[in-house]
């Protein structure tokens, strides 16, 4: 995976509730069978007018002004500042590789779907987790200062402001440890070839039914 | 120490606990459909890698299927969708090259992941189970850990079994009584999600307990555990009791024989201890439970069918004071309005949620000797399965369908998410048993009310929602 230690951007405003991965990439583009080339329909549905069709051109479609990514101030944005419960719904993980593909490297929300905060890992997308309080603070802050940054620093765990306000972020340590590195997650875990392989033959000695075998003549 | 059933299922499945917290877990079994694999198959290839265990793992194309017997004639070829062609045409290849077992799109055993699965007898009690898709957690219903993950992970499990986990935490949500005539396993689950909201469950694995789930069939369970991730939880469960075992006995991947027995006395055990302690217990009454219908963007934003819209302006919380407003806006509704007051256009009954036989029959129970109104301009009923379909047309039910002036379609995921061609103009309102009630979900700019399958066959009846109990 993409490793993250330190980053400095632009924030952009995310500023609902539940934000769903329909939201954030519409079905229609699942059907591609890469994995780049998301971010011009991140948000496709809230960022133009009109409705996107895979493998189609968005140079000349209709944008939504009042949408905050269409907006000057916000062009270059690679931090997201977001609300409760953000990438909820389905587990497609085309949602972080949409927000990776146009440029976010970070997201700030007081709270993360499950499967959504764990995919973003995987892609090298750090979803900070802060306080409501806090995540609003910044909110009042980057709308009165167009050009608002924010610096992240995953090895210290802190956000720091434009002011110099150092807001300290809780992060597991095993997913700290993977992003900082950029590891390998299957590289990792096939170092413990050996417990796997002792794992089954325990099991199926005990439970010879899990190992049933999928066959198409059944 | 009494364990829960969640406790007891990753206890038995953890391979290594790790010294930064993280765990390795075993997982038994892996479904895979077209939409999420593919990246992780192109992965595996760049790598180099082998799968781990190939007999683990069932695939089916599900989510970009077309649904109308004249595109499904000549298989993969008739797709007229050319991007879902390929889609479908790549899950093939990549089954073909892996020698992965894949019920193709016209094998009778195609259909949606998370029915196949238990039908197959592929998704067994106490089973890891994983797809990449969030409504995996369906299989939970069997006591079984099942859990959507995205396609990295699908890619590590390929290649590893196994999956690097935090344990989550443990909910107790307990639905006593008996449930009036009317009132579905849809019902009990948007309920349970109108109380706990979208994130109530978030860093859970949730266990159904209660008469109600103990009374309910595993077709119930499994509607219920499928819209756990609707409340913020990965997984949903349901303990192991006779009606799971009877459910499990002579499916085709299930176990025969001395092991048959074997694997029953194992079964017994997946329940949670009598003192085992959970983390979060929510306690619903079920003999309160009315027809839930939901008028939102968001499936907690769920009223009884007798309920009006709400007023935002009753909301102090502003950014859901703001949630309220934009959706009414989306959907075209007036705070105040009453929920039968919503005329639909379109009717959906299927997916994952709601196409198993028992659904099929239910919404054919209300629909028998009667008309969709004409104001709806189309219904469709999406079985779940080729077996799902060829069990109703025995029974005769796509004949209570077309009579009524139904469609009565080939199996897939359809328009609850409308990857193919079946989904909702914009502005129209639909009656729909799918999960997701979430902006453009079913079509652009499409309006959708979740429902159980007899509160949306007697909607298409009505023309609008009505009181499945009084109709």
């Amino acid at each position: 995976m993409k490793a993250f230690t330190q980053h400095k951007g632009l924030v952009a405003p995310m500023d609902r509730a539940n934000v769903d991965t329909d939201m954030i990439i519409p079905k229609q583009f699942l059907k591609s069978i890469k994995r780049s080339g998301f971010g011009k329909n991140l948000f496709d549905e809230l960022r133009y007018l009109d409705e996107g069709q895979p493998d189609q051109s968005c140079e000349g479609r209709p944008l939504n002004p009042d949408f905050a990514l269409n907006q000057s101030r916000y062009q270059g944005a690679s931090v997201l500042l977001a609300r409760e419960n953000f990438g909820c719904g389905s587990s497609r993980e085309h949602a972080p590789w949409a927000l990776d593909d146009y440029g976010f490297r970070a997201i700030i929300a007081p709270s993360y779907a499950d499967i959504f905060y764990n995919n973003s890992f995987k892609n090298g997308l750090l979803p900070i987790v802060l306080s409501e309080a806090q995540v609003e603070q910044l909110f009042a802050e980057m709308y009165k200062n167009e050009g608002y940054e924010l610096s992240i620093d995953l090895e210290e765990q802190l956000v720091i402001t434009p002011s110099g306000e150092k807001i300290a972020f809780e992060i597991d340590e095993f997913r700290r440890h993977c992003l900082l590195n950029g590891f390998d997650d299957i590289g990792l875990t096939l170092q413990d070839a050996d417990a796997i392989k002792a794992y089954e033959l325990k099991r199926q000695a005990s439970a010879p039914w899990l190992f049933n075998a999928i066959k198409a003549g059944v | 120490m009494s364990k829960t059933l969640y406790d007891k299922l990753w206890d038995a499945h953890l391979v290594k606990q790790r010294d930064d917290g993280s765990a390795l877990i075993y997982i038994d079994r892996h479904i895979v459909h077209e939409v999420t694999s593919p990246q992780a198959f192109e992965g595996l290839r760049l790598a180099d890698r082998k799968l781990w265990r190939v007999d683990s793992i069932l695939a089916t194309p599900d989510h970009n299927v077309p649904t109308t017997s004249k595109e499904r004639e000549s298989g993969v070829e008739g797709i007229e969708d050319p991007v879902s062609k390929i889609q479908v045409q790549t899950l093939d290849d990549n089954c073909d090259s892996f020698g992965i077992t894949e019920f193709k799109i016209n094998d009778k055993r195609q259909g949606i992941v998370h029915v196949i699965g238990p039908e197959s007898g592929a998704s067994l009690p106490g089973m890891t189970i994983v797809c990449g898709d969030s409504h995996t957690a369906t299989n939970g219903a069997l006591g079984a850990l099942a859990h959507g993950i995205g396609t990295s992970e699908v890619e590590h499990v390929m290649a590893t079994q196994c999956l690097v986990a935090k344990k989550m935490k443990n909910m107790l949500v307990r639905v006593d009584g008996r449930l009036q005539a009317g009132v579905t396993p849809k019902d009990v689950v948007l309920a349970i999600i109108a109380k706990i909201g979208t994130a109530g469950g978030t860093g859970y694995a949730i266990e159904f307990g209660g008469q109600v789930f103990r009374d309910m069939s595993m077709e119930g369970r499994m509607t219920v555990c499928n819209m756990a991730i609707e409340a913020g939880a990965r997984a949903g469960m349901v303990a192991v009791d006779q009606t799971t075992i009877d459910y499990v006995k002579g499916r085709p991947f299930a176990p025969t024989g001395e092991i048959w027995d074997q694997a029953v006395e194992a079964w017994q055990n997946l329940v949670s201890d009598a003192d085992a302690v959970f983390d979060t217990v929510v306690e619903i009454d079920g003999n309160g439970i009315d027809p839930q219908v939901s008028w939102g963007t968001s499936p907690e934003m769920v009223l009884p069918v007798h309920g009006v819209v709400p007023d935002p302006k009753a909301e102090t919380d502003a950014t859901k004071k703001a949630g309220i407003e934009r959706a009414l806006e989306y959907m075209g509704l007036e705070a105040g309005q009453a929920i039968k007051d919503i005329h639909l256009d379109r009717v959906f009954i299927g997916s994952c949620t709601n196409s198993r036989i028992e659904d099929m029959r239910a919404a054919a129970s209300v629909i028998k000797g009667r008309k969709k109104a004409a104001s709806v301009k189309e219904a469709i009923v999406v079985p779940g399965s080729g077996l799902v379909k060829a069990q109703a047309e025995a029974e005769g039910l796509d004949k209570i369908f077309t009579d009524a002036g139904i469609e009565w379609r080939e199996p897939g995921c359809s328009m609850c998410l409308a990857m193919n061609a079946d989904k909702l103009g914009a502005g129209e309102h639909c009656a729909s048993t799918s999960n997701r009630n979430f902006e453009g979900r079913q079509g652009y700019g499409g309006r959708t009310h979740l429902v159980s399958p007899e509160m949306a066959a007697a909607a298409a009846i009505a023309g609008h929602f009505v009181d499945v109990r009084e109709f």
